[in-house]
């Protein structure tokens, strides 16, 4: 199944994103250990040279992995004509054990590297690269995941045949199984609601409150984690019921089909730029200190408390229209 | 924010004065990366436009296709078979079809004749004596309404037909080679018994049934073939999809050539243009300006080329039907029908062209970038 122009190119951009990075990585070694902005010397010129090339290369690899992401889920979504049973991206991701790990694996990456492309920012805004060695430390915690990720594509990509029968998402989003997906689906919609609104307006709060007051940034980065949790959740309890208008359908990538108008995408972007945004605000936080930053982490965390804010309220907004637009009606009081 | 959108219009401004002023080099490179995406563009817009043609057609056949198989061919479907398919529960209705090949001398080519029942097809019933034709054959046997034809059936004997209507040419892609005729006619000219059938048709109301009613089709009928609609479906998307991934892939080494290229345009910086970013830096700019100028210059390029050669591409693959690619991906036969595709444009494809173009310019471009950037303005302007 590798001829397959998306499948290409997926795994032409990973395989390049960890050429890239491992290539980069003794430079980076090197500029962890020998950096040092108050001497003069010759290699310093050069390490800061050197620099410049690191963080336009590793900014460029990191927007790619963001890209990947979505390009994957598509691709996915799209295969599932291929396969016997499938009916959506559950059912492509199922086909070997290698799918479901490859897309969380993509998950990870693509917070990280929003994480990281976060501090370049901060730092490449400074006039004293006070955050070089954080960052390429960071860096060399990504690449294991990175590699990791490319490994489970390619291995999913190269088990993929096309005459097994997979599962379609009726049977791994049903109340009845055995897993932790299937708990959340189980969910009652009613506690689902309760969970997915409270944390939702939690996460805009205190993301407001750190924009206007700069109050409480680890609070926005941990709310933003617990509020991705509770909206996938609440997706999976009783947002995908409403869009189906069906009580028992949970799936949450079917919302992705052009069968639904393509809904799935007003969610999901918004909810993964707020919470990659929400993450930003903790990840600089432990910066604000550093006297050549003291201007700008301020500066940028109100910019990503505020985006963290107005994604969350997009998606609470677009998630509240899909139900109140539905025929369905799930709870009676 | 608008502080940075000036500055980001200062340079792009400069830029494309800084690209007019080399502006051979610069087109050459445009031209490049323009056959480039063309190339990769009306593959991809081709074979989609080919499966989504494909998975029209097939939305209105029927779910499922009975054959009956003797020592491994396809057989007649004698009388009783309909009957026991009929009490499957799930089973909308079935239908006997009758349809066969006949090879014509004149042309020498092969004509699909079908006997139309009423619900099927929309075409209608042709009354006995009368034929309706396929736009292909009319234009290769020079036939109107009201002709007569006379072919030579396979038992020897002669039968003429009046050409009662040619079919439409938009149905064309499924329709060229398409003679319609009467069930008597058909049982006559082929010889085929009343009672038998070539195959059935299945309609299931529910697509989750479909499996199940196969298996049980397979146990009541053990000399059947049971073809399914989302089998016929699988099979088109994985050959369209693998066609379109093998003419990638041969195309592979020139987006690797094109990187190449790509590089050494980069990083064979002319004299000038040394100097050029030698006096910039000297007049106060910082290594990270002259990247993000170099930055702009390469998107400037990147969407040029992307878009012309999009719009290329679209006008190759829509307005002259494709005819670079149109040997591999379409297939050939005699009387091959004359269509012209549907655009379809898919955000996907875009994406996924993205990638085989911008993605290796811009990885074969940020060292040389680089480089010309560092440059110290003294070692320039000295030199």
């Amino acid at each position: 199944m590798l001829f397959q122009p998306a499948i290409i190119a997926l795994l032409l951009a990973s395989a390049v994103s960890v050429l890239l990075l491992v290539a980069a990585t003794p430079y980076a070694w090197q500029l962890v250990r020998r950096w040092d902005i108050a001497s003069g010397s010759e290699l310093q010129l050069r390490l800061e040279r050197r620099t410049y090339l690191m963080s336009t290369l590793l900014s460029f690899v990191f927007a790619t992995q963001l890209v990947a992401l979505l390009l994957f889920v598509f691709k996915a979504d799209k295969m599932a004509v291929m396969f016997v049973g499938a009916m959506c991206a559950v059912g492509t991701l199922n086909a070997n054990a290698y799918g479901f790990p490859a897309l969380l694996a993509q998950i990870a990456v693509f917070f990280m590297a929003a994480v990281w492309l976060v501090l370049n920012h901060a730092d490449s805004r400074a006039y004293d690269y006070p955050l070089v060695r954080v960052k390429y430390r960071l860096l060399m915690g990504i690449l294991p995941f990175v590699l990791l990720a490319f490994a489970l594509q390619l291995m999913y990509f190269l088990n993929l045949k096309a005459d097994i029968i997979t599962s379609c998402c009726g049977s791994l989003f049903s109340s009845d199984a055995q897993t932790l997906v299937s708990d959340a689906s189980a969910l009652p919609p009613q506690q689902g609601l309760w969970l997915f609104y409270g944390a939702l307006l939690t996460v805009i709060a205190v993301a407001v409150l750190h924009a206007r007051k700069l109050r409480a940034a680890y609070v926005v980065a941990a709310a933003s984690a617990a509020a991705f949790v509770a909206a996938l959740t609440g997706i999976l309890s009783f947002v995908s019921l409403y869009v189906y208008e069906h009580p028992h359908h949970h799936c949450p990538f079917c919302l992705l089909k052009p069968e639904y108008d393509y809904q799935g995408y007003w969610l999901y972007l918004p909810l993964f730029a707020a919470t990659a945004a929400g993450l930003g605000v903790g990840a600089i936080q432990p910066f604000a200190r550093v006297p050549s930053l003291a201007a700008i982490v301020p500066q940028m965390s109100r910019r990503l408390a505020w985006i963290a804010a107005l994604g969350f309220a997009l998606f609470a907004a677009v998630a509240t229209f899909m139900v109140a637009d539905s025929n369905l009606i799930l709870l009676k009081d | 924010m608008q502080i940075w959108i000036a500055k980001q219009k200062a340079l792009i401004d400069f830029t494309l004065s800084s690209l007019a002023r080399r502006k051979l080099k610069n087109l050459g490179l445009l031209l490049v990366y323009t056959v480039i995406v063309f190339l990769l563009a009306s593959v991809m817009l081709y074979t989609h436009a080919l499966r989504h043609e494909a998975a029209q057609v097939l939305k209105n056949s029927p779910e499922v296709i009975v054959q009956r198989m003797v020592a491994g061919r396809h057989d007649l479907i004698p009388p009783r078979y309909l009957e026991k398919l009929g009490r499957i529960r799930g089973v909308q209705h079935n239908e006997g079809r009758l349809w066969g090949y006949f090879y014509d001398n004149v042309v020498s080519a092969n004509y699909t004749l079908m006997a139309p029942s009423q619900e099927s097809h929309g075409f209608g019933q042709v009354a006995d004596g009368k034929i309706v034709i396929g736009a292909a054959v009319a234009r290769e046997r020079g036939l109107a309404p009201g002709n007569l034809i006379s072919f030579r059936s396979y038992t020897g004997k002669l039968f003429v037909f009046t050409v009662a209507a040619v079919l439409p040419h938009e149905a064309e892609l499924v329709s060229a080679d398409l003679l319609l005729l009467s069930e008597a006619d058909f049982r006559a000219f082929f010889d085929i018994p009343a009672g038998y059938y070539n195959d059935i048709a299945l309609s299931v109301a529910n697509p989750q049934e479909v499996r199940n009613i196969a298996g049980k089709i397979s146990e009541a009928l053990p000399d059947a073939r049971i073809i399914l609609r989302e089998e016929v479906l699988r099979t088109y998307e994985s050959i369209f999809n693998w066609r379109e991934g093998i003419v990638l892939v041969l195309l592979s080494g020139s987006i690797l050539a094109f990187a190449i290229f790509a590089w050494e345009k980069a990083s064979g910086l002319s004299a000038e243009e040394k100097r050029e970013i030698g006096i910039l830096k000297a007049i106060g700019w910082e290594t990270g300006d002259v990247l993000k100028m170099k930055f702009w210059e390469g998107a400037l390029v990147s969407l040029a080329a992307f878009l012309l050669g999009y719009v290329a591409a679209y006008l190759h693959v829509f307005h002259f039907s494709a005819a670079l690619f149109e040997p591999v991906l379409k297939g050939w036969s005699v009387l091959y029908p004359r269509f012209e595709l549907v655009p379809v444009v898919d955000g996907f494809q875009i994406v996924t062209l993205f990638f085989f173009t911008v993605f290796p310019y811009t990885v074969a471009t940020i060292v040389p970038i680089w480089r010309a950037a560092i440059t110290d303005p003294d070692a320039v302007m000295r030199g």
